[in-house]
């Protein structure tokens, strides 16, 4: 099993630590497409996790969020395509998203110094407990 | 609360002592004695590990003598460092391919909890950490997200330097955070006024390691790094540290 366990662990603690117990009606994801984060895997591993901790969840729900980078030299904002990149350099990317700025520089002004704006992990967008105790 | 930093201490379970090596100066010789010692222990037999958190210079596998074209972590459940020369060696240079690696604050914190939830240490007697000069993302992390950090303060004779880590030892200490000891390197005469300031802190002077003017030939090189004078100080350093940490 791969990195995205990894991933997928803190995830399943966070749930378990905001539901104290209680089934999660709804919990919905973003996952940012710089990681390249594998959903199927991903998704059995969070399953398999929330089990293993007795967390019920109703609904998973995954959203992918495009990226988006914001130059601080000169202000460009852009959506680079990461296949351009080729697997090796996307594989480096999925490990710590931050060593983009070792590969992209600005299309406009070539800086390294911009910002990540979206796109760039795993994130927890909404935990919808069930009501009352269980 | 990101849920990353829910899994670090999962994560360090298995880690018996974490030791950073921390100055806000720079040069001062923090990355050659935090791999020199990690080259120490793992000679001693230890089970060690060194995470270089020097994000945007990370330099440590130069010193180690890495190939980071042949060694590369493996993918089990998380990120598996490999063994190098007998260390369990993280870095983040496994991923930027050599090239420059210029980061805001924001992304520095941001790569370093990806690391600290993601990286699989396993059982360790020491986990070493090279950090970059300064009070800033990657001391503070060190201090809020690691329990129990015990920082080996590394500084030179001068003023400049003693003055930097009187602010370290009150960052430390204002977070309770309690410095395994300072250590005095590139030491020139016999009188050291850092003595008296260890004290002040209730931190120890642990060691001094002379100036060593044949180190520079020895860095990419582990055997002869080995065969230094500078070496056989840290070896003892090693053992020292051993003994306050009851490893
Ligand atoms: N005891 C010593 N004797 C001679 N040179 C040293 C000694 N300790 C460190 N150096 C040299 O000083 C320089 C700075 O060391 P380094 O470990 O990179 O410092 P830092 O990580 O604190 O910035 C390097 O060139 C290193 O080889
Ligand atoms: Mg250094
Ligand atoms: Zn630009």
């Amino acid at each position: 099993m791969v990195h995205e366990w990894a991933l997928a662990e803190s995830i399943a603690m966070y749930v378990a630590r905001v539901s104290k117990g209680r089934n999660v009606r709804r919990l919905v994801l973003s996952i940012g497409r710089l990681q390249s984060v594998d959903i199927e895997i991903f998704d059995f591993a969070l399953k398999e996790l929330l089990n293993e901790g007795n967390v019920v969840v109703d609904e998973l729900k995954y959203l992918n969020e495009e990226i988006l980078l914001k130059c601080r030299k000169c202000g460009f904002e852009w959506s680079p395509s990461l296949e351009s990149l080729g697997s090796e350099v996307s594989e480096c990317i999925h490990f710590i998203p931050e060593v983009i700025h070792s590969y992209i520089t600005c299309p406009k002004c070539n800086s390294r110094d911009y910002d990540l704006l979206s796109g760039r992990g795993v994130k927890v967008v909404e935990v919808v407990l069930e009501e009352g105790g269980q | 609360m990101d849920p990353r930093l829910l899994v670090i201490s999962k994560r360090m379970e298995g880690v018996k002592a974490v030791v950073p090596a921390m100055s806000p100066k720079g040069g001062v010789g923090k990355t050659l004695i935090a791999s020199s010692l990690a080259l120490a222990f793992a000679e001693r037999g230890r089970k060690v590990g060194l995470l270089d958190l020097d994000v945007t210079n990370a330099s440590s596998h130069i010193v180690l003598g890495a190939d980071l074209n042949e060694s590369k972590p493996l993918e089990e459940k998380g990120v598996v460092p490999p063994l190098i020369n007998g260390v369990k060696f993280m870095t983040i240079c496994y991923y930027s391919g050599g090239n420059p690696l210029p980061l805001r604050g924001g992304d520095v914190d941001e790569a370093i909890k990806e690391v600290l939830a993601t990286v699989i240490w396993s059982q360790l007697d020491l986990l070493l950490i090279d950090t970059p000069p300064g009070i800033s993302d990657e001391v503070l992390d060190v201090v809020n997200y690691i329990s129990e950090p015990r920082p080996l303060i590394v500084t030179t004779p001068s003023k400049l330097s003693i003055a930097s880590i009187e602010k370290l030892l009150r960052v430390l200490s204002e977070n309770g955070v309690k410095a395994l000891g300072v250590v005095e390197n590139m030491v020139v005469s016999e009188e050291s006024a850092i003595k008296d300031l260890a004290g002040k802190y209730g931190v120890e002077l642990i060691g001094r390691i002379p100036y060593d003017p044949f180190i520079e030939k020895s860095i990419g090189d582990v055997r002869i790094l080995k065969s230094t004078s500078f070496f056989s100080k840290v070896s003892s350093l090693a053992d020292k540290v051993l003994v306050k940490l009851g490893l």
